[in-house]
């Protein structure tokens, strides 16, 4: 494929995604190298919080030699289009762990792209993705775990959840396993839902303003995404638009 | 401060209240009492304005206010508590973050002064107290976890808390054992037993009674209040039924 060809829809990596706004940016910058030379731990973050109307790709292309690890954290809220991907080769006895979280409004389409290999023998990786949408928009996660066939006790989980505010937003959710070996462990759960509405009620009744009932809901269904964030200056960076943008949402 | 005149309501479109009319006055204690499917949780929801919950016709009103005309939040600004049968679980939100927040929207509404964290901890720590509730169990989520009598101290701490002019519990005492109900009653009578308050007690049995004596007691059936009395028509029907003390 040349790599220089505008998407399209058909593209299976692409096929949720805003093409047209893509367009405006194409071609997209080169990715981002990182490699976690073997034995050290490396940790990593993006606030992707793009202009409105804008469109923002992020690629990266992570590799973690034998004995390393790699913690990503990516909070993915901003711009028309916001597209965060990463293509993770994992080593022997390596571990890969991303999370994330999606909050989009109005008619922005925002994507968590994962392409993971477990290329040798007691890898582990986990994918932690915790979306809310509103409005018209589109929140999509696209994880593959390609597991090769020699990597042997591989252990892998990814875990999606989904909360749609209002009926015309959208949440793809799209786990998939590729497995060449035999002694593999690979979860994966993906959920989609609403707002409580018993707990809504409840939190009326104590005299709660929906406003202010909705968005601890949401807090509590995002917390913990950034808990282990090591850098407390990140860590509190990360949550401040968070909530600021889950308070624009409610 | 309650007033309830000829209220009709309907659940999913079946109607549940038929015409019930009910007054209470401030230093009021009254209780309902009834079968199984006479009404007593929709009268409470009905007043709470829990979605789904179809007011068809009469009015409600609190200290002359129409109550109907509010939203859930408002009723509760207005100095509505409803003590919930089944309290829900909410993970993720701890005990004392909902009701700081559920206290301050309060406040925000009638125009007056917010707590500050300290102040709020220190008021909790007294209501908790006061209903025998570690303060640890507040740390946690709201009533994850909780056994039913631990759901039921935590909504008199809540009550205690919020400190409403009017309470509705609707069926407090059902799974509680004999201690928890006395702390309960004990917990009812020390928040709510003055003469600016009043509470409307929903019980089927007539137990909760003996911790909290109610002055009026009234029968409900079919959607209306079919019989009224003092404390002594929930021995009574204790004794006698409903069906004996409903057709005499």
């Amino acid at each position: 494929m040349n790599a220089l060809a505008l998407p399209t829809r058909k593209d299976e990596d692409w096929r949720y995604s805003d093409v047209e706004a893509v367009a405006s940016i194409w071609p997209t910058p080169a990715p981002t190298r990182i490699d976690v030379a073997a034995g050290e731990a490396a940790r990593h973050h993006l606030l992707q919080d793009a202009a409105d109307g804008a469109a923002a790709v992020h690629d990266y292309v992570i590799t973690i030699a034998d004995g390393a690890r790699c913690d990503f954290h990516v909070l993915n809220i901003g711009g028309k289009l916001g597209r965060v991907t990463f293509h993770v080769t994992i080593g022997s006895h390596a571990h890969f762990e991303l999370n994330g979280a999606i909050l989009g409004g109005g008619d922005q389409t925002l994507e968590i792209i994962t392409s993971v290999t477990h290329a040798k023998p007691d890898s582990t990786s986990g994918q932690t993705i915790r979306s809310i949408l509103g409005g018209r928009a589109t929140g999509s996660y696209l994880g593959s775990i390609n597991v090769a066939r020699d990597a042997q006790r591989t252990d892998a989980f990814q875990s999606v959840k989904a909360m749609l505010l209002d009926r015309t937003a959208t949440a793809n959710a799209k786990p998939e396993l590729e497995i060449f070996a035999d002694d593999v462990k690979c979860a994966h759960g993906a959920t989609v839902g609403e707002l409580d509405k018993a707990a809504l009620f409840y939190m009326a009744s104590r005299g709660m303003d929906p406003a202010t009932a909705k968005t601890l809901l949401l807090r509590s269904f995002v917390a913990g995404v950034f808990d282990d964030v090591a850098d407390d200056a990140v860590r509190q960076a990360l949550e401040a638009a968070a909530i600021a943008k889950l308070e624009a949402l409610v | 401060m309650l007033k309830i005149d000829d209220l009709h309501a309907t659940v999913a479109d079946k109607p549940i209240l038929k015409g019930l009319t009910l007054a209470l006055n401030p230093g009021e204690i009254h209780a309902i009492m009834g079968p199984n499917g006479a009404g007593k949780s929709t009268l409470a929801y009905t007043l709470g304005g829990r979605p789904g919950y179809e007011v068809t016709g009469g009015t409600a009103t609190l200290d002359g206010a129409d109550l109907l005309d509010m939203e859930p939040h408002e009723r509760a600004a207005a100095g509505l508590f409803l003590g919930f049968q089944y309290p829900v679980e909410i993970p993720g939100v701890s005990n004392l973050q909902f009701l700081r927040e559920s206290l301050n929207s309060q406040k925000r509404a009638r125009g007056e002064k917010e707590l500050n964290g300290g102040e709020f901890i220190r008021l909790a720590k007294e209501k908790a107290a006061l209903l025998g509730l570690d303060m640890e169990m507040l740390k946690r989520p709201v009533n994850v976890g909780f056994s039913g009598g631990e759901k039921k101290r935590a909504e008199m701490v809540q009550m205690g808390i919020l400190d409403p002019k009017l309470a509705i519990l609707d069926e407090t005492d059902s799974g509680l054992d004999i201690d928890a109900l006395k702390v309960v009653g004990a917990g009812i009578n020390a928040i709510m037993r003055k003469s600016d308050k009043a509470v409307l007690l929903i019980t089927h049995y007539q137990r909760l009674l003996d911790y909290v004596k109610p002055d009026f007691v009234h029968v409900l059936a079919g959607g209306r209040i079919v019989k009224s009395g003092g404390a002594e028509l929930a021995l009574e029907l204790e004794r006698e039924g409903y069906a004996e003390v409903v057709a005499a």
